[in-house]
């Protein structure tokens, strides 16, 4: 094979391609000089310096063995999708979703959402732990953030308080 | 004596009774959430920080100083019970510490390293007040041009002694020197890389950063790995108190680790990573007294000497953040976010224009160290019980303090949908390998980079050679030169990749 370390070959692909898309971005605003320095002037030359950066890592990977070709490995898209997706539901339950005519349902509810969805990430799933684990953290945030560091959340849905 | 002058102001502000208090709740928590496996400090400290913006800056700067403290005495408790090392400094702590608790000297261990770092605290905040005032005296006569050098040096500092390859993590830092300049230019007015996102026009908050990228990443990759990975030594801490063969062993290793850790920590760069790996590298090199155990197999010096030296380098390593306000870690960069937030600029500045603060957050820097120890050992007990807390429990609440702490820091929901992104990018940089605290130490330094530049440009009408001209300036270049080439040489090379490989 001839990447001979597939973490830091794609590291370096990642970086090229970032450093690419802010130079890129950068070039579009005005660059001034070195006296005068527009705002693209420091993006610029970060981003061309990633870049170059970059391809050396990734020549590097396909330069210089490792012992076991530094596999990437499967990637865990049970964890990834269901921690992602509680933090999102609780933005939504926070914020509501006006594009889709979605009230805040407030913090409490938001909280029960969350703990459902993230529990589903781990090996084991069983309702009353995770029905448990979500009222204890309910009743621990309230007192916490909104009892006693007074934080602003929306804790009901609007709904109920309207 | 303007030192004693000093510090009694600082006591006097550090030993009210609101700001004793806010110091214990810090630590409280700081360890408490320290502890809990899979969560090192930077992510305490992260999650942790919402909890202190209802406070005065004094209280609030006071009860961060302990939360750092509790989350690195809580990193080498899981060191030493888990074989999990927290955070990078405590990496030399498991392997004598966890072979310690093995043998059933889990307390001793422990004990070892609360007094330890205790000693060091003390002297590191001695070193710190004494310091203070001559760096801060240098700091004003720098220029644009030698701040932009000593940033320079700072960032080239910080991953040469961070552990991993090094071009990787020069890349970390551009990433996150470009991930900066994202919002509106100060100068020009110009929105950039904000395609037009009114609420990217402020810049991406770093507090998104750190939870995405070390809160939610972590837990992600956490997750992946079977539970049963993690042993848990409980049933074997008994007693506490070293013996006496133990306290002749460990107190020249605590006075060696201690005056090594303050050298070095003072360096801008990871300090107390590298005072740690120097402290048990040197001891290693001393002789063993008859009938002491081998070190890696559970030596007391092995655990006592890195923590007392990486306990005073963490303390010398405010000296940097406090006198040029510039910080030398990711844990630092971090408090640099949380003083921005409590509309405290970090630099020489600090000390003239609020001396209580100044003084006040150097004296609650003694407090909370020694605060820990009153409160850690008795209560180690408590501590290992929680280390036995199943992870399926945890990383719920991880997420959800992630969250509420993201969106409190600005009532905006626009911020939990970033902390999703970074959480996803973080989670890409694990499997790459890619070490994500220089892109957090970029990320804070990239606008004041930006600007001391522009203006050293401005001043010098353009001409780069400012930077070398300037003999200052050109002393932090040569520094960071020299520290690139040093780590570069073949012998230093194949030094720097054994000690990180020892863990």
């Amino acid at each position: 094979m001839f990447i001979k370390s597939q973490k830091d070959f794609f590291s370096g692909l990642m970086f090229m391609a970032v450093g690419i898309a802010f130079a890129w971005g950068a070039s579009t605003y005005s660059l001034g000089s070195g006296a005068r320095m527009g705002p693209g002037y420091f993006p610029l030359i970060l981003g061309v310096i990633l870049t170059f950066l970059g391809a050396a890592i990734s020549v590097k990977a396909m330069a210089i063995p490792t012992q076991d070709g530094d596999r990437i490995g499967k990637f865990a898209w049970k964890p990834l999708f269901f921690i992602i997706a509680a933090n999102l539901v609780f933005g939504a339950s926070i914020g509501g979703l006006p594009s889709i005519g979605l009230p805040p349902l407030g913090l409490i509810v938001g909280i029960f959402l969350l703990t459902f969805i993230a529990a589903n990430a781990g090996d084991e799933f069983s309702f009353k732990e995770v029905a448990i684990l979500s009222v204890i953290l309910a009743v621990m945030s309230y007192l916490a953030f909104i009892v006693l560091l007074k934080l602003q959340f929306p804790v009901w849905p609007a709904f109920i308080t309207a | 004596m303007e030192l004693l002058d000093n510090l009694s102001l600082g006591f006097g502000v550090a030993f009210t009774m609101q700001n004793l208090i806010y110091a214990f709740i810090g630590c409280l928590l700081g360890t408490l959430i320290g502890v809990l496996p899979g969560i090192g400090p930077l992510a305490t400290i992260a999650m942790l920080l919402p909890a202190t913006y209802a406070l005065p800056p004094v209280a609030a700067l006071i009860m961060l100083a302990g939360i750092y403290y509790g989350a690195q005495y809580g990193g080498s408790t899981t060191a030493i019970l888990v074989n999990l090392p927290g955070e990078s400094s405590s990496v030399v702590t498991v392997i004598d510490g966890y072979q310690m608790a093995r043998n059933g000297r889990a307390g001793p261990a422990l004990a070892a390293a609360g007094l330890g770092s205790f000693f060091a605290g003390c002297v590191g905040t001695l070193i710190l007040a004494a310091f203070a005032g001559p760096l801060t005296e240098l700091a004003f006569k720098f220029g644009p041009a030698e701040y932009f050098s000593l940033m320079i040096l700072g960032l080239i500092g910080a991953v040469v002694l961070a552990s991993g390859s090094l071009l990787k993590a020069v890349a970390m830092i551009l990433l996150g020197l470009l991930l900066g300049t994202v919002g509106t230019d100060v100068n020009s007015g110009v929105a950039r890389f904000s395609f037009d996102i009114a609420e990217l026009t402020d810049g991406i908050g770093f507090i998104v950063i750190a939870m995405g990228v070390f809160g939610y990443g972590e837990i992600i990759s956490n997750l992946s790995k079977h539970e049963s990975e993690r042993e848990v030594f409980t049933a074997n801490v008994t007693g506490l108190m070293p013996t006496g063969e133990d306290f002749r062993n460990m107190v020249p290793a605590v006075l060696r680790g201690t005056v090594l850790g303050s050298a070095l920590g003072i360096l801008p760069g990871g300090g107390a990573v590298m005072a740690a790996f120097a402290a048990y590298t040197l001891e290693k090199k001393t002789k063993l007294r008859p009938g002491e155990v081998a070190f890696g197999k559970g030596n007391i010096r092995g655990v006592a000497a890195p923590e007392a030296a990486n306990n005073a380098g963490s303390q010398t390593s405010f000296i940097p953040l406090l006198t040029l306000g510039i910080p030398p870690n990711a844990v630092m960069a971090l408090m640099v976010g949380a003083m921005t937030i409590h509309n405290i600029q970090p630099g020489p500045q600090v000390m003239t224009s609020n001396p209580e603060l100044f003084w006040g957050l150097i004296a609650s820097m003694w407090i909370g160290n020694l605060m820990l120890v009153i409160l850690n050992l008795p209560l180690i007990g408590i501590w290992i019980k929680l280390l036995t807390v199943p992870y399926r429990w945890l990383f719920p609440s991880i997420v959800l303090f992630c969250a509420i702490g993201v969106y409190s820091t600005n009532n905006n929901t626009f911020d939990i949908w970033m902390v999703a992104i970074f959480g996803v990018i973080g989670y890409l940089f694990i499997k790459l390998g890619a070490e994500p605290a220089p892109l957090l130490l970029g990320f804070i330094l990239g606008p004041m980079m930006e600007e001391y530049l522009r203006r050293a440009l401005l001043l010098s009408r353009g001409d780069w050679s400012v930077f070398v001209k300037r003999p200052l300036s050109a002393g932090l270049l040569a520094a960071a030169v020299l520290l690139l080439v040093v780590v570069l040489m073949p012998a230093v090379k194949a030094k720097r990749e054994e000690a990180f490989v020892e863990d």
